[in-house]
């Protein structure tokens, strides 16, 4: 079967779909069977705007290893940024 | 025998009288013809499922595919509409009736239709087939690696179905259940309580689980595809078609 747990959260930003920029304001997070990538379970990620329909989604599929480079990669940015930045 | 069939998106009135979009796939040769309501997986109504939908109409069948998520994303891109409907928990029980209802209604109006209605589903759809087949009068069903007839799913999911193994009693058809034994929704254990229970009720049953195969074995586009499980699977739904959906 294919449906696992999923994180759901608020964010502010914007992401880059089918029909160009658009504003978010969800975001899910699960790992769970890929559309795409070659692997039999993924951490996926939906940057979403529900408001603007089902086609206002950023999607991406990551080995659970990516996932996790990812996040470290992400922290490791926030943490580098200047003071007064964030 | 041309082998020349005809295949598109149609409208139908699904549960509710809702207008939904279906993928129709249907042999050009001569009549009559059974049909087969083919239950999309999880993924959607995507280009893998029409597909297997083509190869059914390619076999000699009238094959029907409803988007069961055309009304949370008409338009959307399959995937898109996937992810929408995922979240809101997958497709109600009684709209799913409903859609698979107008689905055989519209196969045995076709002109040349033999009248006799199968139904088939992958993953969610494995469940699905088997609920269709519970609620509404069909010739035969089968049921691909459905999970959560037997269990519910585990509380963290955001999937909103309940077992549904007290249907069996009305289960109207035969039912042909391919598994893959690696698979954990369902597992072997579950599939095998199925069993049982039909048997207990004098259900005709046929199931097959496949030794190195997991959940969704029949998918040729991801790397669960195991081509030996495949074939002979693709092989055990002729045979058990070829007995109660054809002339």
């Amino acid at each position: 079967m294919c449906t696992y747990l999923t994180e759901k959260i608020e964010v502010t930003g914007s992401g880059k779909g089918s029909a160009g920029w658009f504003a978010l304001s969800d975001a899910t997070v699960y790992f769970d069977h890929p559309q795409h990538a070659l692997a039999e379970h993924t951490l996926n990620i939906d940057f979403l705007n529900p408001g603007n329909g089902p086609s206002a989604r950023v999607a991406v599929e990551l080995t659970a290893e990516s996932a996790r480079a990812l996040v470290r990669a992400i922290e490791a940015t926030l943490a580098a940024a200047p003071p007064g930045l964030i | 025998m041309t082998d020349a069939l005809t295949a598109g998106t149609i409208s139908i009135t699904g549960h509710g009288g809702d207008e939904i979009e279906a993928y129709l796939a249907r042999p050009l040769d001569a009549a009559p013809f059974g049909g087969v309501v083919v239950i999309h997986h999880m993924p959607g109504y995507d280009a893998g499922t029409k597909e297997i939908t083509l190869k059914f109409a390619a076999n000699g069948y009238a094959a029907l595919m409803p988007n069961l998520y055309y009304r949370e994303a008409p338009g959307a891109s399959p995937d898109d509409a996937a992810a929408t409907a995922r979240a809101l928990g997958g497709v109600p029980d009684d709209r799913l009736v409903g859609d698979v209802s107008a689905a055989a209604a519209h196969l045995r109006a076709l002109e040349g239709a033999n009248g006799k209605v199968g139904v088939i589903g992958y993953c969610s759809g494995g469940r699905q087939s088997f609920l269709a087949a519970c609620s509404l009068p069909l010739q035969a069903a089968v049921d691909c690696y459905g999970a959560f007839i037997i269990n519910p799913p585990p509380p963290e999911r955001p999937l909103k179905v309940e077992p549904i193994l007290g249907l069996a009693k009305d289960l109207s058809c035969p039912l042909l259940g391919l598994f893959g034994a690696e698979d954990k929704y369902p597992g072997p254990e579950e599939t095998a309580e199925l069993a049982k229970e039909l048997s207990a009720l004098g259900k005709e049953h046929e199931f097959h689980t496949y030794e190195g195969a997991g959940h969704a074995f029949f998918s040729a586009d991801r790397p669960s595809y195991r081509v030996e499980a495949a074939n002979d699977g693709w092989q055990r739904i002729w045979d058990f078609y070829g007995r109660y959906l054809a002339s």
